[in-house]
Parts: structure tokens; C-alpha cells; sequence
């Protein structure tokens, strides 16, 4: 029989408990992140990869184990119209060196990122991959075969896609290249320059060769020429160090090897990873001080601001470098480098703008006068404010920002 | 009295349960006892203005807006690991209208406000304090730990059309119960008004104590929003168009690695956000190779013709 003190108690610890729980609860288990976006259930989710493949299937073509690109990434909101005309003008054949054992660990990650900028793209294996795709140059796997590979492939190149491409750049399947800059720095030669360009080194040839892992470039002419330097033997496979060999053929069969690095004297293609370029001291013994052609630069003078390529890039340094390339910016940033466009490449749409810039090898000016807009031509965008640069510990209120400051 | 102690147990078992099932039921929200400044808040997202929204502006409105976005940069620093300071001096810090660096003790060869203190929350305090008395004509002030790194002009371009008179208190938002709180790893950003109602409620040692008074020590970013809440400031969740974090608290490697993890589709969409303001955790060198990836690495041929333009700092190589 409860007596009434028995049941006092009883709801004295009834409250007791509830409170006691409710506080840990509120401490611990409450804890929640604000967030607009849920993640997608499991049909949203196959919903999604549907949709994935079927604008996959828009981008690319697959035609005779290679990928022509019908429409190269775009991002919204940006004027990239200089970046088309480029891609019309200066085509550009890539093909990836790879192998049967790489395709899911590295050339995968190709197809998912830099290789999208190319007109076509070519992975070449040792084995045909018709899903892949990839083409099977016939060879065997291993360093060893690096030449052979290398020699199938652009004679590969030539024969199916001669008349695709202008350009036919030569890729492993751990570099990063950013077709883009590629562009930039091919423009001012044509494709009947007997030319290829590179990260130069000087040893064993005249006048240098070009680093295979930092990736190379051969103009149509000096295609032609490497190939019928084989037709003719005075170029054979004389050893599988790849990148010294075609050096070396490209030297018999008279094809300059050209200075890819910017106006600013600042190299473009990379042997190395950017952290290595960017802080790394190399210790004075390492070969790469008596490789580079040109004097090499420590610290961000290493690196152009339109680096075209990087090696021994990663799966995840892949993603990275085409975030940082293509994706994440400082909004209005105004870059300290500006490029001078190639020869002949004038902008039509700035040059309506009155007091519009020029774009030839001068610094182009500020921005002055409405610009005009290629998305719409009709509407006109206010000229932009200009922000004085944060100049260190400075305590005193800047100078207004005028616009007329320039 | 045997019986009694034993319903005494009984019933804190039963409460316990009751509660706990409640919880579960999700029926039971547990509500703080509002105070009549607690209007109920609508706005906890915060995104910058669309290009249109720029657009719509006048030259003049355009003008004043840029004047008045610049930020005082509150880094927080440890002597122990001089090299943080010393990379966000060389890189981020160097994009902030005023970079000041705060210490918890004086070091040899490093140049920051000694505050004296080791406690986080006072160390924090201290810092706001300073950074309020010193603000000059500065009305955004970004906190962040020198372990975390900042693209100031993305922050700028956040709180472009935000007026600092009104209270802001941005970052990454979290929720603990029912207290809405800035994550500090990914950074805080306090409007003037905001910092100014902060260290007017520091002088109430009842609603704001210097040193904690709870039974467990709750953490200084937690302390923050309390304190803020009590002068009508709420947190705010700062976030791009697509509703993706700007404020990380991871670094850009990990994250990257996080979506390959998810199979995404497409790794760099599912990632992070191409405007973020914030990364927390990475290297000295990762930072610097990060500075050339904002500020340098582009490719050529595409250009956004944002309204407003930054210039690059002065005496600086790497950006």
C-alpha cells in the first residue's frame, strides 16, 4: 500500500529524472548544423546519375576509340568567348598515355577533368578498351616500351585524326594540363611550323629536348616530319627514354624546339607537382638544376599564371587543380598578370565599347566605358568600381575609389 | 522511508524514460524560455548579392557600397607554431584592409598584440576588444585561428550589400539545442554594430562572465553567440546561389577527398563552393600553393565582369 510521502517521492523523482535528461539531452544529442541542402535519397540519387550520363552523352562523342568534345565546360556567368574562338582556331589532338592497370586508377580521372578541354581525346594502352575507350597500340606494358608506344601512338594519331586537329599534344596519365593555356601559348605559330613545345631540357641533344612527364606538343608539320622520319629511318627507336629519343628525332628531322614560357619569361609546363614548384628548395645536387634548359626559378617565380601542365598529379590533385583552375576565385579580382592576347585574336565585342581596350600586345587598360556584354548585347554593364589596393598596417582611410583613376 | 527512496528512484527512472521517448518521438521540442528580446528570427541565411542586384545599383550607390566593405582581420596566433603566423602574414593576411595577429603570450620574433591569457574565451574577448578600440574606419571584422585560411574578396562580396550599423554574425552556422552559434574553425565575421553590442555586453559579468560559470565549460564560440544573443545578434549561415558552405572547416584536400568518397558524378560540383570564403586545417605549403590556385592559376580566355574590382596588394609576389 503506496503511502502519500511514497508517492511524493515518487513524482518528486519522476520530475527530477525528466529535467535531469532533458538537459543532457539538450547538451548533447541537440547539436545540428544549419543546412539548406538535404542529401539526396537513394531514387533522387539514380535520378541524378541518369541525368549525368545523359548530358555525358551530349559532351562527348565516342567515335573510333576516341572522344570528340561537342561541347567543351562552360560556367555560368562567365564571358569565355575568347576562350571559344580559341577552341575553333587551335584545335588540339590530346592523347593520354596509359596502360589496361590504370584506367580506373588514373585515366579515369583524366577523362573526368582536363581532358574535357581538348577538341578529341585519345587514351592509348596497350590493349583496345572499346568501352573505355582506349586504343591498343600492340605493344607490351613497362618502361621499356615507353618509345614504341609513343612512336604507335602519333603515327596512330596522323593516320585516323590527321585532319581533326591542328595540334597533338602527348599527355601520361598523371599530368595535368590546362588545354586553355595551351591554347594561349600555341596561338601566336601555326600548325605549319615545324615546332614542338614543352618543359625544355638541355642535356645529350643541340638544342634540348622536351620533358615526357610535364607533357608535349607537336605542331601538324613536325607530326608529318616524325613520321616520315620513320618511313625513312633516319629516325628509329634508338632507346625507350622516351622523351630524349624524340628529342632527339625531332632534332634529325629538323623541328625547332620552341620556348613555351610566358612574356613574362615564367615557365608553363611543370615536371613536378605546384607545391614542389611553388616551395620546395631543391637541393643543389638534384639533376633537374642541370636539366632545365632555361634558369630555373624558386618560390611563385617558378610558375606562370597560365601554367599549362603539372606531373605526378594524383587522383585528388587531379580534382584540386581543375577546382582551383576552373572553379574557386577571389570575386573581382584583378590579377596582377595580364597576358597579352595572341596575334590577330581581336576582340570584336571590346572594341565596339567606346575608349575600349585593346587587346594586342600592350597591357590591356582598366576597363573604361560600358562594357559590352556578348551574352546581351543589348544590355550594357556599368563600369566597374575599382577598389584601392590594402596596402599593409595602413591606418589612414584610403583615397575614395574613383573610378576615373586609372 | 525505505519506500520512499525507493518511489524517489523509481520515479526518476520513469522520468528519465519519459523523456527520453518523447525526444525520440520528435513531438517534444525542448523550448528555452523566451526573453522578450527574442523575436523569432527569419533570416539565418546570408548570400551574396546577385549580379542583377549589382546591377540594378547606381554608380554613386556602387561607390559607397565598395567604401565601406573593408575588414579588420582578427588572427589568432599560438607561439608554439610560429610558422602559421608567419604564412598567414605572407599569404591571406595580406588581403585584409588591416591584419592584426593576437597572441596568448609574447615571442621572440613574433609580431603580435600580447593578450596575456591562456583561457580561449578571454583570450577571445580580449582580441574583440582590442580589435573594436582599434577599428579606425574598418566595419567588418573577420576572427579566425591563423590555422585557417581566408579569400577576403569573396568575404567582401558576401556582406557587399549587408549595412555594418546593422548587427551581422556570420559564418557557418550550428545548432546546440536551441543555441544558434558561428563554428569558429571556419571563421567568424561580426558587422561594427555587432562588435559594438559584444563589448558593451562584456561590462555584465551576469550575462556575459569572463570566466565561465557553468557546471561543464562551455566553448568559447558557443560563449560568443550567447553573449550576441543577449543584445538581439544571431548567428547566420553563410552560403552561395546554390545554397553550398562558404566557411569550411576542412581543408580544400580533404573535402576534395570526401567527394570522390560519395562517388559524385562530377567531384568538383559535389565539393565545395566556387566562391568559398574559408579553409581550415591545411599546411604552410598548401596555403601558398592555394594562394597561386585563387589568385594566379586561371585559364586563358575566360573572364567574369564582376562590378567591383580588387587590386592586387602592394609589395606582394605570390598573388
Amino acid at each position: 500500500m503506496k503511502t502519500l510521502g511514497s508517492r511524493c517521492a515518487f513524482l518528486i523523482g519522476f520530475l527530477v529524472g525528466t529535467c535531469t535528461l532533458y538537459v543532457f539531452l539538450r547538451q548533447v544529442w541537440f547539436e545540428r548544423t544549419f543546412s539548406t541542402r538535404s542529401q539526396p535519397d537513394g531514387l533522387e540519387k539514380t535520378a541524378a546519375q541518369l541525368r549525368e550520363l545523359e548530358e555525358d552523352s551530349k559532351n562527348w562523342k565516342k567515335e573510333r576509340s576516341a572522344l570528340f568534345n561537342l561541347n567543351h565546360p562552360h560556367h555560368k556567368g562567365e564571358d569565355s568567348h575568347m576562350a571559344d574562338e580559341l577552341y575553333k582556331k587551335v584545335r588540339i589532338l590530346c592523347w593520354v598515355m596509359t596502360g589496361p592497370n590504370n584506367l580506373q586508377k588514373k585515366a579515369r580521372h583524366v577523362k573526368n577533368t582536363w581532358s574535357r578541354h581538348c577538341n578529341v581525346v585519345v587514351f592509348m594502352s596497350s590493349v583496345d578498351d572499346p568501352d573505355f575507350p582506349t586504343v591498343g597500340l600492340g605493344t607490351k606494358e613497362g618502361r621499356d616500351q615507353l618509345y614504341w608506344k609513343t612512336i604507335r601512338a602519333f603515327h596512330y594519331a596522323l593516320e585516323n585524326h590527321g585532319d581533326e586537329a591542328d595540334w597533338f599534344l602527348k599527355a601520361d596519365d598523371d599530368t595535368y594540363v590546362v588545354v586553355d593555356n595551351l591554347r594561349w601559348v600555341l596561338a601566336n605559330h601555326t600548325p605549319e611550323e615545324p615546332i614542338y613545345f614543352g618543359r625544355r631540357f638541355k642535356p645529350y641533344t643541340k638544342q634540348g629536348y622536351m620533358s615526357g612527364g610535364a607533357g608535349y606538343v607537336l605542331s601538324k608539320e613536325a607530326l608529318k616530319r616524325f613520321v616520315d622520319g620513320f618511313k625513312t629511318k633516319v629516325c628509329t627507336h634508338t632507346t625507350h627514354v622516351e622523351d630524349l629519343a624524340m628529342g632527339q628525332c625531332m632534332e634529325k628531322v629538323g623541328v625547332v624546339a620552341g620556348d613555351a614560357r610566358d612574356t613574362n619569361l615564367r615557365e608553363t609546363f611543370h615536371p613536378f607537382v605546384p607545391e614542389q614548384h611553388l616551395t620546395s628548395k631543391f637541393p643543389k645536387s638534384f639533376w633537374y638544376w642541370s636539366y632545365c634548359y632555361y634558369p630555373i626559378s624558386e618560390g611563385p617565380n617558378c610558375c606562370s599564371d597560365l601554367s599549362v601542365s603539372f606531373h605526378y598529379v594524383d587522383a585528388s590533385l587531379m580534382y584540386l587543380l581543375e577546382y582551383y583552375t576552373y572553379h574557386l576565385r577571389a570575386f573581382g579580382y584583378r590579377y596582377r598578370y595580364q597576358p597579352p592576347a595572341p596575334l590577330g585574336y581581336k576582340n570584336e565585342a571590346w572594341d565596339r565599347s567606346e575608349g575600349g581596350h585593346s587587346y594586342s600586345k600592350e597591357q590591356p587598360a582598366i576597363p573604361r566605358g560600358p562594357l559590352a556584354r556578348v551574352e546581351s548585347p543589348s544590355r550594357t554593364d556599368r563600369k566597374p568600381v575599382v577598389m584601392p589596393p590594402a596596402a599593409a598596417g595602413e591606418k589612414d582611410p584610403p583615397a575614395a575609389a574613383q573610378d576615373d583613376k586609372q | 522511508m525505505l519506500s520512499e527512496g525507493s518511489s524517489f528512484m523509481k520515479g526518476i527512472a520513469l522520468g528519465g524514460t519519459f523523456c527520453l521517448l518523447l525526444s525520440l518521438l520528435g513531438s517534444f521540442t525542448p523550448g528555452m524560455q523566451s526573453s522578450p528580446e527574442d523575436h523569432h528570427h527569419h533570416h539565418h541565411h546570408i548570400k551574396a548579392p546577385t549580379k542583377d542586384e549589382l546591377q540594378s545599383l547606381s554608380d554613386s550607390q556602387m561607390v559607397e557600397l565598395s567604401q565601406r566593405v573593408r575588414v579588420y582581420c582578427v588572427i589568432m596566433v599560438q607561439p608554439s607554431v610560429l610558422v602559421y603566423w608567419s604564412t598567414a602574414k605572407d599569404t591571406w593576411g595580406k588581403h585584409c584592409d588591416n591584419a592584426v595577429f593576437y597572441s596568448s603570450e609574447s615571442a621572440k620574433a613574433l609580431e603580435a598584440v600580447d593578450l596575456n591569457e591562456q583561457d580561449e574565451w578571454a583570450k577571445l574577448r580580449k582580441a574583440l576588444k582590442h580589435a573594436y578600440d582599434n577599428a579606425g574606419d574598418l566595419r567588418w571584422f573577420f576572427v579566425a585561428r591563423s590555422t585557417t585560411f581566408a579569400i577576403i574578396e569573396n568575404l567582401k562580396y558576401l556582406v557587399l550589400a549587408k549595412d555594418p550599423n546593422e548587427p551581422f554574425y556570420i559564418g557557418h552556422a550550428m545548432k546546440s539545442g536551441e543555441l544558434e552559434y558561428v563554428e569558429y574553425q571556419s571563421g567568424i565575421v561580426l558587422s561594427y554594430e555587432a562588435l559594438k553590442r559584444l563589448v558593451n555586453v562584456f561590462k555584465d559579468e551576469d550575462k556575459c562572465p569572463e570566466r565561465g560559470r557553468a557546471l561543464w565549460k562551455l566553448s568559447e564560440e558557443k560563449q560568443l553567440a550567447i553573449c550576441l544573443k543577449y543584445t538581439g545578434v544571431f548567428a547566420e549561415n553563410g552560403e552561395d546561389i546554390q545554397g553550398k558552405r562558404l566557411f569550411n572547416s576542412k581543408s580544400v584536400g580533404s573535402l576534395i577527398q570526401d567527394s570522390m568518397d560519395k562517388k559524385n558524378l562530377d567531384v568538383v560540383e559535389g565539393c565545395c563552393s566556387d566562391l568559398a570564403i574559408t579553409f581550415s586545417g591545411m599546411s604552410p605549403n598548401q596555403m601558398q600553393v592555394m594562394m597561386f590556385g585563387v589568385y594566379r592559376l586561371r585559364p586563358y580566355g575566360h573572364n567574369f565582369h564582376d562590378s567591383l574590382i580588387f587590386l592586387p596588394p602592394e609589395g606582394s609576389d605570390n598573388d
